[in-house]
């Protein structure tokens, strides 16, 4: 039976090769020995998505792993289901996420989830990202702030917020304007950023909170438009955009994207995960990026640093579900 | 017009330059492999080879990468036809009829006509991508969650006939596949929901893959073993040019199907919610609901290789469209090219059309001598590939056996699914037995979750109104179709029983009007 010999002479090189690229050799110092799985808490087309692809792209180019990333998104139940795998995941070196702050918000709000984000390895903060209110351009009634609001109070629940899911971070800055203004408006979640602007820009919705990265072009476009930005300065990327705070509402808002291990992480790996990111975090590309998309990016905060990091914003956040009512971000 | 084609032409020159060209051969080559091999899609394929394309320029690169993207949805017809296997989730609908095919000893009809379909599917689409890129993108935001769901109900319009005759049983089994999709967390609370034996494997939900490969690549395999005693062995090789030939010429047999599921499937592709599983599926749907011969259908048509094959070629070009104008990737793959186009400084968004034409123009251009390409390479194979199917099923069983083992695996890599997809064999083979239709079963879990998620969406919207989904056109248009579907097989019993009674009375010849 030749075929069968040349078939099977074929699996056996197949094979072969398979195990030469998952077996690397030991050394004392920590390497991935097969692929990374980088988890993303959100869909694809948003923020954190295309910080993450962004990343293993750098990775790649400047040769910074033996193995490669390979990024998987788990959307599910506003990151609920990235929190799990990666509890899940416990004691394993080869995975690591990109957090949005639904990573503070989601183990509050959903209680029976039994995740305890302290558990997990921090490892380093890429970045803090921005919000911006935006409306559709052919909005021409609205031009500010107050016109806006006054639209939605008109508009009472038929206001339709979009968002990424209840107790994401754009649902709890939604609940932190309709207990400010005094509104309500209906929240219907999406599965990621990159959806949510195109439901705007489609006129599905009426208003997002969208970060820059994910409206930038249709701004550029001229088919979006911010009317007010939640930092404590302007930034630089849009000079004529007041911030809340200028307008007389103290409505600051901050998302942290930080790469985080499974709990019991080995020493070893996370002292790879923190090198290897650091190198990133430093490169011409990804400042450039920061710049670019929005994100502030000057202060590198790894390993215990940002371990106390989470807990502070941890419990900011428990403040602020407690200030506005777990019923307002999940809309029960 | 006149600019679309000047710049058209600029693309297919570029394409044609030596490093692009090469980068082409290579591309559709690996991805014909990748996609063959079960649990080894084009996205894991796509992702280990993006290191490569750091080598060359950024055109260069994309351009291989949609090769690669190309050659695996060629490449996953061949283990659905040979192996029974899905070789990725686009490739299901394939199996229906792909495997009796092969069963029957006419694999390399089936091989042939995959890969001609699949020609044809990728040649309309990117026609039509070249022509109505900008207003189909338009048409895109114009889909909004009412229009997501009227469209799901659309595609499971086109599956009330796949059972046969045997409404219940029909019934059933999409009912089985509907469960199995509520399962994980919920989509707007994120709680969990129907977590069996508190296992957190089901948190994840049931991974669409682990059901098909189950059902089809266990459960067939189970059967057949069953009922042949091992002792067939499935195609005598009778290859000839001759034979390759008619195999050619019976496309017309199939180019009706063909061009239905290519048109259909780019639609489907260029909406950033569906993607080329629900348009393969959508397309068998259809071309089965036409047919002539609905009822030999799953049991070895070849139209029913020929339209999935068609559409989820062309859904494959379509979803580049979503992902240059909107930023929004169709499909997993097509999220890993969103990832390198950002490593490039290419942002995608409306402006990258008219920022930067080169590019954009550059992989259009690709797409067809991709197109082309990956057809002459897969026909040069089928003969290796029809080989396989001349080992004794005693050997070719465990072989298969293992690849789903694999194929289960590699999505999430857990034992879980694992242990999932073995009891999905058995429950697969125990529905073969009982005459059950599985494939409804396996729709239903693809479109369960994105008719879930739309249907909700619009009804938050709507503040709970369902009227929303017949006040706006498009999805109006979508729920009138649908309705029109599932009545017309019963308008056809109808003129049938009509006929026959006119038949029998002699009066009326032609009563059909």
């Amino acid at each position: 039976m030749p075929t069968l010999r040349k078939f099977l002479v074929g699996t056996a090189f197949a094979l072969g090769a398979l195990s030469v690229s998952l077996v690397g050799p030991a050394h004392a110092d920590w390497k991935p020995r097969k692929p990374v799985e980088f988890i993303i808490m959100a869909g694809t087309g948003g923020g954190a998505d295309q910080i993450a692809r962004l990343l293993q792209g750098l990775i790649e180019k400047k040769d910074l792993s033996p193995r490669p990333f390979i990024p998987i998104n788990k959307p599910g139940g506003s990151g609920a289901e990235a929190l799990l795998y990666l509890k899940d995941k416990a004691g394993d070196d080869h995975t690591v996420l990109v957090t949005l702050n639904s990573f503070y918000t989601t183990p509050i709000i959903q209680t029976d989830l039994g995740v305890d984000i302290s558990t997990f390895t921090p490892i380093g903060r890429m970045a803090l990202d921005t919000f911006l209110l935006w409306v559709h351009a052919d909005n021409t009634e609205i031009t500010d702030l107050d016109s806006y609001v006054a639209a939605v109070k008109a508009a009472g629940t038929e206001w339709k917020v979009g968002g990424t899911g209840s107790g994401q971070e754009d649902s709890i800055l939604t609940a932190m304007m309709e207990s400010e203004f005094g509104y309500e408006v209906t929240y219907i979640p999406f599965p990621g950023g990159g959806t949510v602007a195109k439901n705007l820009i489609g006129k599905h919705i009426d208003s997002t909170v969208n970060n820059p990265a994910e409206q930038n072009e249709f701004y550029r476009a001229g088919q979006s438009k911010p009317l007010v930005q939640f930092t404590p300065e302007r930034m630089a990327a849009y000079p004529d955009i007041p911030t809340a705070q200028e307008l007389g509402h103290d409505i600051v808002y901050f998302m942290q994207r930080s790469i985080n291990g499974p709990p019991g992480m080995s020493a070893e790996a996370r002292a790879w995960y923190i090198d290897l990111f650091k190198t990133l975090f430093d490169s011409e590309e990804w400042q450039t990026f920061c710049v670019e998309d929005g994100l502030t990016c000057d202060e590198w905060v790894a390993g215990d640093d940002l371990a106390a990091f989470h807990a502070e914003q941890g419990m900011r956040h428990r403040e602020l579900i407690e200030s506005v009512g777990a019923e307002a971000i999940t809309g029960e | 017009m006149e600019t679309i084609l000047i710049s058209l032409a600029g693309g297919l020159l570029q394409a044609f330059e030596p490093l692009n060209l090469m980068m082409i051969v290579l591309g559709c080559t690996v991805g014909l492999f990748v996609g063959a091999m079960p649990g080894l899609g084009s996205v894991n394929g796509v992702a280990i080879l993006l290191p490569i394309t750091f080598l060359v320029p950024p055109t260069a690169a994309i351009i291989f990468l949609a090769a690669v993207y190309y050659g695996a949805m060629y490449g996953g017809a061949i283990s659905s036809i040979t192996l029974g296997i899905p070789g990725a989730s686009t490739a299901v609908a394939t199996v229906f009829d792909g495997r009796p095919l092969a069963m029957a000893g006419k694999a390399d009809q089936a091989l042939t006509a995959a890969a001609i379909a699949s020609f044809i599917g990728g040649t309309i689409s990117v026609v039509l991508f070249t022509l109505f890129a900008p207003p189909l993108a338009d048409f895109a935001l114009k889909f909004g969650p009412p229009e997501e769901f009227a469209l799901m109900v659309l595609a499971f319009a086109t599956f009330i006939g796949l059972g046969g005759d045997d409404i219940p049983k029909t019934i059933f089994s999409i009912l089985i596949g509907l469960v199995l999709a509520a399962v994980g967390l919920d989509i707007i609370s994120g709680k969990p929901r129907l977590i069996f034996f508190d296992a957190s494997g089901f948190l994840h939900g049931v991974n669409f893959l682990v059901l098909a490969i189950g059902i089809y690549g266990i459960g067939e395999m189970l059967w057949t073993l069953e009922t042949t005693g091992g002792k067939v062995i499935v195609h005598k090789v009778k290859m000839s040019v001759a034979g390759f030939m008619a195999n050619i010429r019976s496309v017309r047999t199939y180019i009706k199907s063909t061009s239905l599921g290519s048109v259909l499937g780019y639609f489907v592709g260029t909406l950033p919610a569906a993607g080329a599983t629900p348009a393969s599926l959508m397309s068998y749907g259809l071309a089965k609901t036409f047919s002539r011969d609905p009822d030999s259908f799953g049991k070895g048509n070849i139209a029913g290789v020929a339209a999935p094959e068609a559409a989820n070629n062309a859904a494959s070009t379509g979803s580049m469209l979503p992902m240059i104008t909107l930023g929004i990737p169709g499909s997993p793959t097509t999220a890993i090219l969103l990832g390198g186009m950002i490593i490039w400084g290419l942002r995608p968004g409306p402006l990258l059309f008219t920022e930067r034409p080169d590019f954009v123009w550059g992989l259009i251009g690709s797409l067809y001598v991709a197109n082309l390409f990956t057809v002459l390479i897969n026909l040069a194979f089928i003969p290796v590939f029809v080989r396989v199917l001349t080992l004794p099923f005693t050997v070719l069983a465990p072989v298969i056996f293992v690849l789903c083992i694999v194929g289960g695996y590699a999505p999430t890599q857990t034992m879980h699914d694992v242990w999932l997809m073995l009891l999905f064999g058995v429950m697969g083979y125990l529905m073969r037995k009982l005459n059950y239709p599985v494939a409804p079963a396996v729709l239903a879990i693809v479109l369960g979750p994105l008719a879930e998620r739309s249907l909700r969406q619009s009804l938050l919207s709507s503040q709970g109104d369902v009227l929303i989904f017949v006040e706006r056109p498009i999805s109006a248009t979508c729920i009138a179709l649908a309705a029109a579907l599932m009545l017309y097989p019963l308008f056809l019993a109808w003129r049938r029983r009509r006929e026959a009674a006119a038949g029998d009375s002699g009066s009326h010849p032609g009563a059909s009007g």
